[in-house]
Parts: C-alpha cells; sequence; structure tokens
C-alpha cells in the first residue's frame, strides 16, 4: 500500500511566508523570545547561506546585511498547519498528523482517481503550492519511508518497492531525529562518534550488536533506515475550524489596505474550503485594536492603558457562498458603515463551514436575483438608506399600528406554477390553458389543439378568456384569475401629520395644517369614530379614535384616516386612501 | 494669378464624342429604378426587423389588463394621478399578481408610505417583497468618530464628511441611486418607485436622463419598471403612461343627509377611472381609451 508524506522545510517561516508572499524573495528569519533576548527560531534558506544559524541573537544577526525579521507566530503556524491538513484530506481521507510540519497519508486506492503515484505526488506538492505552502512530498511502500525521504529530499520523491534502503542510504542521519530530544541527542552523538554518518552505514551494522549497545531504540533506528518498518496510519480527525490570523508589524488606519490583507485571508480560508468541498454563509471579523481603545456598538469608547481594544463584526449570508470578492466586498461595506474608529494590530478572520447548495434553477420557474450579487446589492443599499431601512416585512401578532418589523431579505427558491395560473398563447393556437404543475400523471385531453408548449407529463386544457377589443394576436399574456376585488390602500404618513380640528355638533368639520397646507379644508364627509386601544397591561398602551374624512383640496376630493390619539389628546392624519 | 482655361485650345479642334445610350436598349432598361444599386450603410426601410412585441404580466386589475393588454416585460409603465384617486391600489395589486407569480419584486419607497396592512389585505406575498424605505437618515447616538486621529477610514475622505453628505441626501437621490442598484442586479421580476407622495417640484426635478437611464437598463430584461406618480415624470421613456382619478366617491356624497350620523356612514372604496394616454406597443396610434373600476375597503 503506498503512503505519501508532506513535509514542510522551515515550517515558521513558510507559516509567515504564506501571508506575505512578498518575503519569500528575501533572506528572512523568525524570533522567538522578548526583547531584547530575543533569538533566531528559524530561518530560510537564503538567510541560512547569509551565516545566519538558529540561536543567534537579534544584534548578531543585524550584521549580517538584507536580513528580515520577523517575530514568531503561533496563530499563523496553527493556520499554516490546519492548511496543510485541509490540502491533505483533499486527496485522502486517511490523513495522520506526524507533526505541525508533516503529514501522512494513506493513498490506498487513489491511483484510479488521481492517476499514477508520481502524478499524485506532484498534485499534492502543487495544491500545497497554491495555498502558499513550499513543500516536499514523498511516496513510498510505508509511512515512516515516506516521512523520511519528505524530510531528506527537496521536491518530489517517488520510491518503488523493494528499494527502501537503497534510496534511503544516502541521507543524513540526522534524519532520523525529528525532534531533538535529550535521548536522540546522546544516541546523534553515539553515531557520531562511530563515524556513522549515512542511513547506509547505520543500516549495514550488525542487529545484535547494535542491540547490545544502544538497546531497541537502536534496532528501531536501524528499521527506519533500512525502510523496513510496518504499521498502520493514526488516522486523525481535526476539528473543522477555517481561521486565519495575522498580527501587523505597525497598526492599520486606512480601509485599503485593511481590504489588502482582508482579501488575502479570504482567498486562503475559501481555498481551504474548497479543499473540502465546504462553502460558507458566516464570516467573523475580529480586530485587536491599539492599545488602549475599546471599540463597540452598544457601549460608549472606554481608554485602557494596560488592554487591547476589541471590534468585532459578524456577516450573515442567507445561502452558502465561496466567492471570495463577493466576501471582500461585503466586508468593506460594512466596515465602511461601521468603522472600528481605532487602528488595527490584529486580525482575525473566521468562517462557518456549511455544505454548498446544491440549486438548480427550473426551465419554467421565474428568475430571481443571483445571490452573490443580491447580497451586494443590499449591502451597497443599506449603505444608502440605513441597515434598518432596507428588507422584506415581517408582521406582528399585534393590534398596535405600525405592528410589523423589517428582516432580513432572503426569497425562498419558486416552487412552480400554481393552479389557476392561466395562459393565452400565440396567434394560430387556441388560446388559454391552465397548467397544473403538480399533477405529474397524463390525463385524458380535450384539448383539439395541441399547445407547441405542451409539456410531457401535463396536459392543457382549453380554456377561452374573454379579451374585450384587443389583438392578442402576437402576445403573450399571462393572467391572474383577478377574482379578487382591487384592495383599497391606504397610504402612511410616517410620521403622522399633525392637525387641528374643528369640531361640529360632535363631528369634525374642518382641519388646518400649517406645514401640509394642500392637506387643509373644509370636511366633506366623515365616517367614524372607530374606536381601539390596546397593551393597556404593558407601559406604552395605546387607545385611539379613527375617523374616515373626505377634505376638499386644490386637486379635488381627498380621503384621509383621522385619528385621535386619546391618551396624549392630540390629532393626527395618519394616512390617505389611495 | 492666372486660372487655367477649361479647355485647351488643342482639345477644341478635335471634335468630342459624347456617347448617349439607347433608351431602348436592354441595357438601359437595366439601369432602371427598380435595379438602383443599394448605397453602402442603408438598409431597404422594408428589412428593417420587426421589434418583437414585449411579453405583457397581469397588472392585477382586470380593467386595466383589458384596457392596455398588462404591464410590459422590459419597458417602464407610469401610472399617474391625485391623490385618492386608486394608484396605490393599483400597486399593490401589481404586487400581490407578481408574487403570486413567484416574482421576486423591489418597492422603492421615497416618502415611507407603503402601508404593511393594506399590502397584506391585497395577498401580497412580503417574502418575495424588498422594501426600501428612503428618507433622512437617523444618526446612532453619539457620534461614531471616537478618535478623529485614529479613524479607520478610506482614502483621503474623513468620516465627518461622509455623514453630513448623507445627512443632506435627499430621499429622490437615494432612489435614484436605489433603483440603478436593483436594475443592474436584475433578476427582480417588478420595480416599483413610489412618487406618490414625493412633492411635485422635487419630482419633475428627476432629469430625464435618469429615466432613459432606467429604461434602457431593462430593456432587454424581464422586469416591470413601473412608477406611480402625481404626473407624468418619465415622458418619452414610458411606454405605456396611464391616468387614474377618482370619479364620484362611492358610498358618500355632498348632498348626504346631515341627519345621518357619522358612525352610520362607511367607506365601501374607490371608484377610480382610467385613462390610457400613451401606449407604444401597439403600431397604430392609440386614442384615448378609458375604463373604470372600483375598490374595496378591505381590513387586513
Amino acid at each position: 500500500m503506498p503512503f505519501a508524506c508532506i513535509f514542510v522545510p522551515d515550517f515558521p517561516v513558510e507559516s509567515l511566508v504564506r501571508v506575505e508572499p512578498e518575503l519569500r524573495s528575501q533572506s528572512l528569519a523568525v524570533l522567538e523570545g522578548k526583547a531584547p533576548l530575543q533569538k533566531v527560531f528559524a530561518m530560510d534558506e537564503n538567510a541560512r547561506r547569509a551565516g545566519v544559524s538558529p540561536g543567534m541573537s537579534k544584534l548578531q544577526i543585524e550584521a549580517c546585511a538584507g536580513i528580515v525579521f520577523r517575530a514568531r507566530s503561533l496563530s499563523q503556524e496553527a493556520a499554516a498547519h490546519a492548511t496543510l491538513l485541509d490540502c491533505a484530506q483533499s486527496f485522502s481521507p486517511r490523513v495522520e498528523d506526524l507533526d505541525c510540519d508533516t503529514i501522512l497519508l494513506d493513498l490506498a486506492g487513489l491511483q484510479p482517481l488521481f492517476g499514477p503515484l508520481p502524478k499524485i505526488a506532484r498534485a499534492l506538492a502543487r495544491r500545497a503550492s497554491d495555498l502558499g505552502l513550499k513543500t516536499s512530498v514523498a511516496v513510498a511502500g510505508n509511512p515512516d519511508t515516506a516521512a523520511l525521504a519528505a524530510r531528506g529530499f527537496s521536491g518530489v520523491t517517488v520510491i518503488p518497492e523493494g528499494k527502501e534502503a537503497e534510496q534511503l542510504g544516502s541521507l543524513a542521519v540526522e534524519v532520523l531525529f525529528g525532534n531533538l530530544a535529550q535521548d536522540s541527542v546522546q544516541l546523534l552523538e553515539t553515531f557520531s562518534r562511530w563515524g556513522i554518518r549515512k542511513l547506509r552505514d547505520l543500516a549495514a551494522l550488525p542487529d545484535v550488536a547494535l542491540s547490545e549497545r544502544v538497546g531497541q531504540a537502536g534496532i528501531h533506528l536501524q528499521k527506519l533506515a533500512r525502510g523496513a518498518t510496518s504499521r498502520t496510519l493514526v488516522p486523525v480527525e481535526p476539528a473543522l475550524v477555517f481561521e486565519e490570523v495575522i498580527e501587523l508589524e505597525y497598526p492599520l488606519v486606512l480601509l485599503e489596505p485593511l481590504a489588502f490583507l482582508l482579501g488575502r485571508l479570504l482567498e486562503q480560508l475559501c481555498a481551504r474550503l474548497e479543499a473540502r468541498a465546504l462553502a460558507t454563509q458566516e464570516l467573523r471579523l475580529d480586530l485587536e485594536l491599539q492599545n488602549g481603545y475599546q471599540s463597540d456598538e452598544s457601549a460608549e469608547p472606554a481608554f485602557s492603558p494596560s488592554s487591547h481594544g476589541r471590534f468585532s463584526r459578524t456577516l450573515r449570508i442567507p445561502v452558502p457562498l465561496l466567492d471570495w470578492r463577493t466576501f471582500l466586498k461585503l466586508l468593506q461595506l460594512d466596515l465602511k458603515a461601521h468603522p472600528p474608529g481605532a487602528p488595527i494590530v490584529k486580525i482575525r478572520l473566521a468562517v462557518e463551514p456549511v455544505r454548498p447548495r446544491a440549486a438548480q434553477s427550473g426551465l419554467f420557474l421565474p428568475p430571481t436575483p443571483e445571490p452573490e450579487k443580491l447580497e451586494l446589492t443590499l449591502a451597497r443599499i443599506a449603505g444608502i438608506v440605513g441597515d434598518d431601512k432596507v428588507g422584506s416585512l415581517e408582521l406582528l401578532d399585534t393590534y398596535r399600528p405600525e405592528g410589523f418589523r423589517m428582516r432580513r431579505f432572503a426569497p425562498s427558491e419558486p416552487q412552480g406554477l400554481k393552479p389557476f395560473y392561466k395562459s393565452t398563447v400565440n396567434a394560430g393556437l387556441k388560446p388559454c390553458s391552465t397548467v397544473d404543475a403538480r399533477n405529474s400523471n397524463a390525463r385524458n385531453s380535450n384539448a383539439r389543439n395541441s399547445n407547441a408548449r405542451n409539456l410531457n407529463t401535463q396536459k392543457l386544457d382549453a380554456q377561452n378568456i374573454d379579451v374585450q377589443n384587443r389583438d392578442v394576436q402576437n402576445r403573450d399574456v399571462q393572467n391572474i384569475d383577478a377574482h379578487c376585488d382591487l384592495v383599497t390602500a391606504l397610504r402612511i404618513f410616517r410620521p403622522p401629520v399633525d392637525v387641528t380640528v374643528t369640531i361640529q355638533d360632535g363631528r369634525p368639520a374642518r382641519i388646518t395644517c400649517p406645514k401640509r397646507k394642500e392637506m387643509q379644508g373644509e370636511i366633506l364627509w366623515a365616517a367614524g369614530p372607530w374606536r381601539s386601544s390596546g397593551d393597556w397591561w404593558e407601559q406604552e398602551g395605546w387607545a385611539r379614535d379613527e375617523w374616515d374624512i373626505a377634505v376638499q383640496g386644490e386637486t379635488g376630493i381627498a380621503l384621509y384616516r383621522l385619528v385621535r390619539d386619546r391618551i396624549g389628546g392630540r390629532w393626527i392624519l395618519e394616512g390617505s386612501y389611495d | 494669378m492666372s486660372s487655367l482655361p477649361l479647355i485647351s485650345t488643342a482639345a477644341v479642334s478635335r471634335p468630342i464624342a459624347i456617347a448617349v445610350p439607347d433608351w431602348s436598349t436592354p441595357d438601359f432598361k437595366r439601369l432602371s429604378l427598380f435595379a438602383t444599386p443599394k448605397l453602402a450603410g442603408v438598409t431597404s426601410a422594408s428589412r428593417l426587423e420587426v421589434r418583437p412585441s414585449p411579453q405583457m404580466v397581469s397588472s392585477g386589475v382586470r380593467e386595466i389588463d383589458t384596457l392596455t393588454g398588462g404591464l410590459p416585460r422590459g419597458c417602464l409603465t407610469e401610472v399617474c394621478g391625485p391623490a385618492s384617486s386608486g394608484r396605490a391600489s393599483i400597486l399593490l395589486a401589481a404586487l400581490a399578481a407578481a408574487t403570486q407569480r413567484q416574482e421576486v419584486c423591489a418597492l422603492v419607497d421615497i416618502s415611507d408610505s407603503f402601508n404593511p396592512l393594506s399590502a397584506a389585505a391585497a395577498g401580497v406575498d412580503f417574502e418575495r417583497l424588498l422594501w426600501v424605505r428612503c428618507g433622512v437618515r437617523l444618526q446612532k447616538s453619539g457620534s461614531p468618530q471616537r478618535h478623529p486621529s485614529t479613524l479607520l477610514r478610506e482614502g483621503s475622505d474623513t468620516k465627518k464628511k461622509e455623514n453630513a453628505h448623507r445627512q443632506i441626501e435627499k430621499p429622490v437621490e437615494q432612489a435614484l441611486r436605489v433603483t440603478d442598484l436593483l436594475l443592474q442586479s436584475g433578476g427582480f421580476g417588478l420595480v416599483i418607485i413610489d412618487l406618490g407622495d414625493t412633492p411635485l417640484k422635487m419630482a419633475r426635478r428627476i432629469p430625464l436622463t435618469s429615466w432613459f437611464r432606467f429604461q434602457r437598463a431593462v430593456e432587454h430584461t424581464g422586469t416591470v419598471l413601473f412608477v406611480i406618480s402625481q404626473v407624468p415624470c418619465a415622458q418619452t421613456c414610458a411606454s405605456l403612461l396611464l391616468k387614474v382619478s377618482g370619479k364620484k366617491l362611492s358610498a358618500f356624497s355632498c348632498q348626504l343627509s346631515q341627519e345621518t350620523p357619522t358612525h352610520a356612514q362607511l367607506l365601501d372604496g374607490l371608484q377610480i377611472q382610467g385613462e390610457l394616454l400613451r401606449s407604444r406597443l401597439e403600431r397604430k396610434p392609440v386614442g384615448s381609451v378609458t375604463t373604470a373600476f372600483t375598490t374595496k375597503v378591505r381590513t387586513g
């Protein structure tokens, strides 16, 4: 059974370069520790050639020209490790997390899917490179050999079965010791004293003599050197956490560079989601603000010199999406409407993974706005009129006036033609048909002439619609059966218009409105009052008398709804019948 | 400056032969008007493509459908009339018809006068209606600029200028921008711009270029752009112009006896008269055609 290993050399460096690709062309050294005692923890090949070695202090490195420093970031290493796992799991479901920089995969059964082993290895390297990690990939007959080959050889290596000892023989003994534990250091020193430099030297030692001197540990290392170990993978099921973090060298105050960084993070997250065939409909943005500034939408700013402020925004999208450009635009619009108000020193972006939607539009269904475009449009409209001024309606279970609330606009998918849908057809064909989309069984039809739009599973019943004085031969008219009476609409005045009412014989006779002179005048007709009240058990109870009045205006007679607030005593025009 | 002679003296002495076509020869007949060669870039009028008629959808009012054939897709339809002339009732009927067809609709409410209860009584499906309420934006309590020197701002514009600009942005300007966004987004079956309560001078200030831009945006799409106004605003950009007015209002009369108490009176509805002023959907010009219908008061 073939196994593959993905190894990331100089993992702390690669985790930083993943979010700052421009550092790849420079000599980069990663420092660890607190200033001024920072020491070199890792470096890339360019820095190594320039003379940087682990343990050097920052002062010593500054003597080397052209070295770029970065502080070690555990969060970014965690993100890079998660990316590596996503990359591996996009190929094989059986993955072992050997180390933060080493992942093992079981390639059994994948050759019919992805091709021969060398092709799989190259695809692994390419996928990791697309995710921003420079890796070494090795394929062998057992996992330990694959791990040694990935650590020892750069690029893509394929070790044929039976050739493990021969291929591994040229590697240095140090490759057997992934971590520098105390006993490993002692064994390495022992081998060094014996003159064992390469794995072939270790493999050639006699078994019994080796076990007598260094014990079973030495035997195990010899088996590794020979490529003769055999074990099963310990698969890992990591929690699906899609999060990217970036710490900034200097605080950000402008939206444009922040958008640039957010775009990069979103691109990484979307690539990781795509590797697992997932999407997202929730983005969480957490910004750490510069010392002393607390930015909270619900609280007044508070100054706290010892702590970092936090600013969080959550974007929820009604449908799962995977377009990082759409997410970036939504975040930009949201930040423009709700700025953090302080410099940013750290960015954390997380997404909630969900199954992608499998939507297929029907051929005969009415078109609907594309979800991505609709979200952007709604965000832009909210930026113009306000968040609470755009959306769909929800009526509340109350008799209180204005008993509704705005909610997020999320239209449902159309379900198909309704049974009372009628349509006339083009000239030359018998007009009208009633289409019952729910009837999937063919029925005996009375239609003499077939419609060019006959569906395979539906029959049309001929029905004539009487059209008066119109030529509809070249026109399709979709008529809803308008059997319902036309409802008289009431246009609401927001805010209501305060008026002064003259009462005569117990009925309103005249209204006066200084602000809206077109509404004042003599009341020609009045109906009412209709008394209503409610919520008297609440703090905000209401009680009102409603009148329907007709007022002679400049352009004609206008009908209004006049309301008297019995609690406040004021008269208002609530709306006009139109 | 001496001028060149038109005819050289050497040519004058030689007789000039001029070919005169023989009128009876077949060659001349080929040069008749019926065989006039086609001019480059000019297409004969008879070969011009006939623009296909737009698809018509129901307006929700049977009488209007009979009068106009419905509302045309990909065109701008305007309904104008004074207050209490039935405009909002027609608006709700169109919304109800469109949402029942399971189309997604958008209402750009410039005056924020949409009544949810009336809409519910008319049968509007709120799940498919996007309501955009234009108007003056309410500022949050406390300025968002907590520390002006450390703001997250875009480019060189300060947040104060942007907020000040938003405060003075008029509802009509908001509506025009929102309509642009909705039409560019696409996918809406019906987009309504409600200018019913907008003051006349503000409505008339909407430039014709905006209406032309809207009309071009919906052309070749399945979107019905529906405008409600007091007076015609879209002018030539409207393919269909319907004027409504309230006829004698039913159930009441100015000569009603004063002895009838007010609590015995009831508003039944409106009697509306509609007049088709313009229709570009027919080849022959349409004369002034009218229709009448009534509305019923129904509580939600």
